[in-house]
Parts: structure tokens; sequence; C-alpha cells
């Protein structure tokens, strides 16, 4: 065969994701963290004196805390280089039009106004630290349903706010989580009212731009009982020689009979920490679903965790890992059984190339007293080349005898014959690759609507540019 | 493209991991020409076919490869599928996850950008060319959603090679022993099938160890191969001669 040519990892996202803007922001905050920089976004938002000593307090317990031993590397964080907190623009867009240009210009680039116009319920566009553009569809305000920002919740629905706020993810869980609670800015707040369905999905997108950006939304999703919502968010960044951090934390509590389904397609650019935490409470008979979906950042720490709290709750955790060269996803999922005929469901597919590395870190927990649950955990990795590494952890901790454990872990390569197949039938190397891989995480991109479906695959395809002939 | 395309291999060398099999074979296929290559087990009729198609553990270390005149040798697999080279697989791969009529779609676009048809053909006319030349392989509609080779019985993936050749519409196709595993009744469909296309716009070299599949596609030419190179070449006549003398008749031949 021919040799190909090697090119950069990821060339395709510099020209599509990997562009920046030169905006003049209206307020900058210090390069660094202290208590001062803590105390200064609280003030410039103006809130009420409770949350400014919950940001206080976590900065104490972020200062106390360690960070993880395990994982990625997490040790190379100059926490004193970071920008914590950038407001872009004056006031929240209501229309795009009341969004200034460049900034505009960056979502159109990404296809955001398109896509609300096409097939969602509301959209929510977050640029640095605030969001800059919000909006639902006024047939769903009409039945009650919230999805703004999470600092106009904190103004508007500080009832609704406080009772719910940091009750899944206290400061105390973990150093990011903390750091999250203490410089938290943006993110969405979503209460969807009992019984009602929000047919088509509510989207978020967060866009870095500035370099050594701190990005930390905070996001609330209320689902009252027998509602169902699907929650989107998507995320890109320039492309920078230094390093940026993202750390949210989401917390969602999922009522009586009520199913939520939240989709996330991380896309950061290779220079961004990934460092999220992500918990939800299903009660009786609720549905929980994480799809998460990692491609780009420099290093993911990602969990997302499920608390069965009463009979019949169940979750499904989706989860796609591709690490290519300098990339490292540590991903997996949670499900925490704390009730009776609980069932939980994980499947992960890991890819590895150029070096990367991705893998899966689960735990199931079966409380004592979790009589008649079921738990199936299924990892499957691919490695595309013989420098590449897959890890999986499959934690359980299992204290009750009455349940059904399931575990299954495969790790393939990718075959010299398939790829000698779909080549003979005249398809180029790089898009046999990705339809091989593509092919590989299809049991769960088959769970995606369809735009979202079609948008993996064009990822996908990006990620495997620059392919080692 | 050209009105009498040919495939033309000359004096071709191939080995694998260092063993020579295939020890200057020389053969022209042109279009609308059936040839019969028949050989007992070993003599490197599936290295011929893999390394026809460029199959990159098959090293070629001597001889030439030609496609209409243009060096096979200088293109990878896929590019000598876009130029109209194709081959029914032997035993066709597993591809879980991807649908037949997904890969068929992505694959009919890059031969027909090769023949400067920039557009992909509209998904409604492509559904109705899949169902078309299903029909005529008694494949269920259903087969164009399944993963390719994912669970198919032996004569379902010799179909759905024969299915992926009449929608590509090649110039010059190599069957490697497509009569391998099969039954009589599948084997008729995968005959009337092949049957179906050939004609002035194909060229067919049939790869095979037995006479039975001759019975149902008629070659014009038979050759004979022997130890990595052709010892005999005939007509129809020559395969009805080795049915009945055996393998060894040939090999006196080329021992004396």
């Amino acid at each position: 065969m021919k040799q190909q040519q090697t090119l950069d990892i990821r060339e395709g996202y510099k020209e599509k994701f990997g562009f920046h803007d030169d905006i003049k922001p209206i307020f900058k905050s210090r390069r660094g963290l202290d208590k001062d920089v803590v105390a200064q976004i609280s003030d410039m938002k103006g809130e009420p004196a409770w949350m400014r000593d919950f940001r206080l307090k976590s900065y104490q317990e972020f200062e106390r805390k360690t960070l993880p031993r395990w994982g990625g590397n997490v040790a190379e964080i100059d926490f004193q280089n970071i920008f914590y907190y950038l407001k872009p623009m004056e006031e929240q867009g209501k229309t795009w039009e009341d969004v200034p240009g460049d900034i505009k210009r960056t979502f159109d680039k990404l296809g955001i106004p398109e896509a609300e116009q096409k097939f969602l319920s509301g959209v929510g566009a977050q640029y640095d630290s605030e969001v800059v553009y919000h909006k639902i569809k006024e047939s769903l305000t009409k039945q009650g349903v919230l999805f703004l920002d999470t600092d106009s919740a904190l103004r508007e629905h500080p009832d609704l706010f406080r009772e719910y706020f940091g009750t899944l993810i206290p400061p105390t869980d973990n150093k990011f989580a903390a750091l999250n609670s203490a410089v938290w800015s943006g993110g969405s707040f979503i209460y969807v009212p009992k019984g009602v369905q929000v047919e088509m999905p509510l989207q978020a997108y967060f866009r870095i731009n500035a370099q050594n950006m701190g990005q930390f939304e905070r996001t609330l999703i209320i689902v009252d009982e027998g509602a169902w919502v699907h929650y989107v968010e998507g995320c890109t960044a320039p492309i920078y020689a230094s390093d940026s951090l993202h750390s949210a934390v989401v917390e969602i509590i999922v009522k009586r009979g009520a199913r939520c389904r939240y989709t996330t397609i991380q896309n950061w650019s290779n220079n961004v920490y990934n460092l999220v935490t992500k918990r939800a409470a299903a009660y009786g008979d609720a549905t929980m679903e994480w799809v998460d979906a990692n491609l780009g950042s420099k290093l993911t720490m990602k969990y997302p965790s499920v608390y069965l709290m009463e009979a019949g709750a169940h979750v499904e955790i989706l989860s796609i890992a591709f690490a290519g060269k300098g990339q490292h996803q540590d991903a997996g999922g949670k499900a925490v059984h704390a009730a009776p005929n609980t069932t939980s469901s994980i499947v992960s597919k890991s890819i590895s190339k150029d070096g990367g590395r991705a893998g899966y870190r689960g735990l199931i927990k079966i409380a004592k007293g979790a009589k008649g649950s079921k738990s199936n955990v299924r990892c499957d990795a691919l490695l595309l080349d013989e420098h590449s590494r897959s890890d999986t952890y499959p934690y359980m901790e299992i204290e009750e005898d009455q349940v059904t454990i399931g575990h299954e872990a495969t790790v393939s390569k990718i075959g010299d014959e398939q790829l000698f197949y779909l080549m003979s039938r005249g398809i180029p190397e790089v898009e046999a690759a990705a339809m091989i891989v593509n092919g590989f995480i299809e049991p769960i991109t088959k769970e995606l609507p369809m735009e979202y479906a079609v948008e993996m695959n064009r990822l996908i395809q990006l990620q495997m540019e620059g392919s080692v002939g | 493209m050209s009105a009498n395309a040919t495939l033309e291999i000359q004096s071709l060398h191939v080995s694998i991991e260092g063993k020579p099999i295939l020890k200057g074979l020389s053969l022209k296929v042109k279009k609308g020409e059936i040839h019969a290559l028949m050989g007992p087990n070993g003599s490197g009729k599936s290295t011929l076919a893999n390394a026809l198609m460029g199959n990159p553990k098959y090293e070629v270390t001597e001889g030439k490869i030609l496609l209409n005149g243009q060096d096979l040798l200088e293109m990878g697999a896929d590019e000598r599928g876009r130029k109209g080279l194709f081959l029914a697989f032997q035993y066709p791969t597993a591809i879980p996850g991807v649908s037949v009529a997904n890969f068929l779609r992505m694959a009919l676009t890059a031969r027909r950008k090769e023949m400067g048809e920039e557009k992909p053909l509209p998904p409604k006319e492509f559904r109705a060319l899949m169902k078309e030349k299903m029909a005529i392989l008694k494949m269920d509609d259903s087969f164009a959603g399944r993963y390719i080779n994912d669970g198919f019985s032996g004569g379902e993936k010799k179909r759905a090679e024969i299915l992926q050749m009449a929608v590509l519409r090649p110039e010059i196709a190599i069957l490697d022993e497509t009569d391998s595993g099969l039954d009589i009744d599948a084997l008729r469909i995968v005959s009337d099938g092949v049957n179906a296309l050939a004609g002035p716009d194909l060229g067919v070299l049939l790869i095979t160890h037995y006479q039975r599949i001759l019975n149902y596609i008629k070659p014009q030419f038979v050759h004979v191969l022997v130890d990595g190179r052709v010892v005999k070449s005939g007509g129809p006549e020559l395969a009805h001669e080795l049915e009945a003398q055996g393998y060894d008749w040939v090999r006196d031949i080329q021992a004396a």
C-alpha cells in the first residue's frame, strides 16, 4: 500500500472549532485565585449574602482539600495561572441580534442558532463565564417550564433554587466541586413541572474563548413527578499552547415517575483540563439517563453518578471515551442502589489511538436492603494501534445478597482485515477507519436524536483524520 | 471508461512473510470475458486475489498488474476499488455497527466520483437501486439494515458480496471461491446473480477449486494454476478434463 502522510492530530479541529475571537471583555478578574477574587465574583453578580458565604466557605474547602492521586495527572494544573471570571458583555441577549457581532459569529459557526430553529425547545449559550443568550419556546413557558441560566435562577426563583442547590454535590465532595462552588458562574437551571413532557431537547452550549480561562458553570435540573426532559450540552474551545480549566458541577433531581436524559458531547480543544462532577438522584420508578461522550480535552475525569433512592428507580449510563495523541479520557459512571428493586445499566465504549489513553472507571454499589436490585455493566475498548492504552476499573460494592449483577468487558484491536475489506470497495483509509469506530459506538449513537448522531459521526471522522497510514 | 477494459497480469511474483507463493503468473482478462482459474489447495489462488486487490500483507516482489494500462501496484486497495476492480472475498469480514446500506452508499459515492460524477446518488434512487439488486439475489429488504457480514450465514455472506458487486458495477471482478460453503440452492442464486451482471461491460476472473460452479457460470477461458504459475490454458473443455482426471494430471504435464 502507498505510504500515507502523517498529519497532526485533530488537524481539522483548528479550523472548525479551534479559532478564537479578539473581544474586549466588560470585566476580567485578575489572574489567579484567592479569597478576594471569590468575593469579587459574588459582588459583581450582586448576590445575596448566603451565596457569598457559601462561596467563601467553599474556597476554604478547596484550599484544604488535596488533589486526587488517582485517575489522570492533575498535578500540573497551575491554579494561579488561570482567570476565574470573565464577563464578555453587559446584558444577556434575548435574541441573537442582541449578542455582539464576534460572539454571535462564533455561535453561528458552531451552528447553534440554526439548530435552535430546527429541532430544539430552547437554547442557552455560555461564552467564558457568562451566558450570553438564552431562550425557551413560549409554549413551554406557558406550561411552567423554567429554563434559564443559573445566575438568573438565583435572582428570579430564590426559594426553588435554594431548596436544591448543593444538595447532591456539597462543596466538601471533592476538590473540584469545592472550586466550582467557590467560583461558579453560568450554567443551566431547569424546572419541569409535574406531568409536563418537553418533547424536543433543551440545549446548552459552552464555549471557552479566552486564554488560560477557567469555566465553572453550575447546572441544576429538577424534573417533577411524571415529567420528562432531554437536556443536551456541547462544548468547544480555541487551541492555545497553554492550559485552560473546565470544572462544572451538575445536580439533577428526578422525582417519582419522571424521566431525564442528559446528553453531553464534550469536544474541548486538547489544552483543556475537564474535571466535572455530575450527580443525579432518582426517586420511585423514575429514570435517569446519562449519555456521556468525551472526544476532546487534554484530560477528562468524569463519572456521571446516580443515587437510586426509591424502589423502581432506573439508570442508564452510556459512555463514550475517545483519546487521541496527548489525551487521557478517564470516564465512566456510578450507580448507587439505595432502595429495593432498583436497576442500573452501564455501557462504556472507549477508543484510543496515537498513544492516547481512554478507559472506564465505574462503581456499582448496592446497599444493604436493596433487595431485588439488578445491575449490568458492559465495557468495550477498541485500540487503533500498538502504542495506545485502555484501562478498565470496574469497582463493585455489593452489600446485599438478593441481587443480580452482570459484568462483561472486551478489548479489541481495529482489524487489518476490516480495513482492507472496506478499502477494497473504494473507501479511503481514514474514512474506513472512522466507519469501523462509528460502528463500534453505534449501540450508543443509535440512542441519540438523529441530528446528534450525525454530529457524533462527524466528530469521530474529525478525530480520525491524521491517522498514520 | 475504455470500451475494452483489461486486467493484465505480467509475470507476477508474490510472497507472504518472505515465502514466495506466486512465481511468475501471467494472465489477461478483458471486459466481456469470463475466465476461470482453477487450482488445487496451496497453488496460490487466494494469494492472487489478495495481491490483485492490494492487500498489504501480500508483497509483490516482481511483475506488473495493469488495469486499462494503469499500474495498479502504485495504488492502494481503495484506489483500485474506485478504478473498477472488485474482489468478492472468500471469507468476508464482519463490521459490527455498520449497515450494509450505509457502507454501500459511501462506497458507491466514492466509485461515482472516480467516474466523474461528483454528486452522490439521491437517497430515494439509492434505495430503489438496493431494492432492485437485492430482489435479483432473493434477499429480504431488511438485509440493507443489517450490519455487514455480522451474524450472516455462509450463503448470506456470498450473496452480500455479489450484491456489492451489483451496486458498484466494477469493470473487472475477481470471485475468490465464491462457491465454497454454498449448498446447491444458494449456489444457483449466487450464480444467477453473477450471470445477470456478466456481459460486455464486465470481465470476470472466477477462482475456484472445483468444477461445480462452472455448471452455472460458463467461462470462455479456463486456466490451471499449479505452484504459483499458470501451467495450462484452454477453453471450457479443460475444466471437464480436470474434473475427470484430477489435478495430478496437470502436475504431471508440468513435471514432464
